[in-house]
């Protein structure tokens, strides 16, 4: 069995997408922080296009983009399924983590802006919990598949921990309990599955470190 | 496998749905095509893509699905015992996706910077778009086909783009084929293929068009 390598931040959600997918399906790897405040040769060989991480290495070939690289954990490690069957299901889940790829980043963008720029991605920001709340979240369903969780919820998980922190430094509160409680029903969900529960970087150090971002961003011209 | 009632809400200068088109005929799935009015968009449409409320929409069984590329993969996995568009291969699926997403992240909006800006901002975007398919030329290598011998997943995603090149190219005031005629001799293999041809319309008619598209976006 080739080895699996992946090489990530301990801040980045999608890093921590790729986490939580080899731990669901018991892959064993071994795990490499890069600094990317100097990125490494070597994560810029892998990824040359973007330069970024998450990048998996499998039997020494690279492969870029967290969800990109979920599917083919998906499909090169078939056992504790992440995506349905059915075509039509398969279909939908990767509608809503397309969703989550385009419209995510919106929260990002708040965080790091200020003035009117940063009242314009607040107000996309709430556009796109709202969608999720309404339209991929039901009142019947754990998770966003159903009963057992998947590449969507997956997709979604920055919103369940690095939102809360993003709200606490950026001091805007987004995702109210009585406005998105299917929202909210859902983060609890998630986050008691025991591998996300096991899995989320520490809250007090990403505080921290997310206020030390913040402040550099609003102090430079 | 009874082929059930497959339409496709469209839009003929859509790359996008150009993609399924393409898909639909290296199938040989029958569908019905419905032009849309992207001005004046139909209730059909509303309710089919809710929330984008764009194009294309393929209806299978009465059943929406929403996003070319998801709509691709669709297509891949239900008539999945003709002209397969993914290859089989977890390794190179990935590589597949990876620079279907390379191109859906940057060739759309900076070919629209291209036709539709000015100036600084003009040359700026002409520089990306040169770039960015200079690396698809460079990933497409000595092959003959992005999929190997024949059109694939990222052929289908990339060859709808070519048809607004020579928009691009009139409203940029430079030529795509000066500098990268591997891409250009690629693009004439695609419209040999029958699917490939009937799919997109002539470049002329696009550049024809965009004069009133630009009227209609509100853009000199």
């Amino acid at each position: 069995m080739a080895e699996v390598k992946l090489h990530g931040h301990w801040t980045s959600p999608f890093s921590y997408r790729v986490i939580w997918a080899l731990k669901l399906k018991g892959i064993p790897y071994e795990y490499i922080e890069e600094d990317l405040s100097n990125k490494s040769p070597l994560l810029l060989h892998y990824n040359p296009v973007h330069k970024k991480i998450p990048v998996l290495v499998h039997g020494g070939k690279p492969i870029c983009e967290s969800m990109i690289i979920l599917e083919y954990l998906e499909e090169t490690w078939p056992q504790n399924s992440l995506l349905p069957t059915d075509p039509f299901q398969r279909a939908v889940a990767r509608f809503w983590i397309k969703f989550a790829e385009e419209k995510g980043p919106t929260v990002w963008m708040m965080f790091r802006s200020s003035g009117e720029e940063h009242e314009k991605f607040k107000k996309e920001s709430l556009e796109m919990l709202k969608t999720i709340e309404e339209m991929a979240l039901g009142d019947d369903k754990k998770f966003f598949g159903g009963d057992e969780i998947s590449l969507v919820d997956i997709a979604f998980g920055a919103h369940a921990h690095w939102l809360g922190v993003i709200e606490e430094v950026a001091g805007v509160k987004l995702l109210e309990a009585h406005k998105f409680p299917r929202f909210h029903a859902w983060i609890q969900n998630f986050k008691q599955v025991p591998v996300i529960n096991e899995n989320l970087p520490d809250r007090d150090q990403m505080v921290l470190t997310f206020k030390r971002i913040r402040e550099s961003l609003l102090a430079s011209p | 496998m009874e082929d059930n009632k497959v339409v496709l809400l469209d839009w003929w200068a859509s790359a996008f749905a150009m993609r399924v088109k393409i898909a639909l005929a290296e199938k040989g799935i029958k569908y019905e095509s419905k032009e849309q009015n992207l001005f004046n968009k139909s209730q059909e449409l509303l309710e089919a893509n809710p929330i984008h409320k764009k194009i294309p929409v393929l209806i299978h069984d009465g059943k929406s699905i929403c996003e070319s590329l998801v709509i691709l993969q669709y297509i891949d996995e239900v008539w999945h015992d003709k002209s397969p568009l993914l290859p089989s291969d977890p390794y190179r699926r990935s590589q597949a996706r990876f620079w279907a997403d390379y191109i859906d992240k940057k060739l759309y909006s900076t070919g629209r910077r291209v036709w539709t800006g000015k100036g600084e901002d003009q040359e700026v975007a002409k520089k990306e778009l040169i770039e960015l398919l200079k690396t698809m030329e460079g990933e497409l290598g000595d092959k003959h086909f992005f999929g190997g011998d024949t059109i694939g997943f990222l052929d289908v995603t990339l060859v709808p783009f070519t048809s607004w090149f020579y928009t691009y190219e009139t409203w940029g005031n430079f030529s795509i084929e000066a500098e990268c005629p591997k891409l250009i001799e690629w693009a004439k293999r695609c419209l040999e293929k029958e699917s490939v041809a009937n799919s997109l319309p002539h470049p002329h008619k696009i550049y024809e068009y965009s004069f009133e598209l630009k009227k209609k976006l509100g853009i000199e």
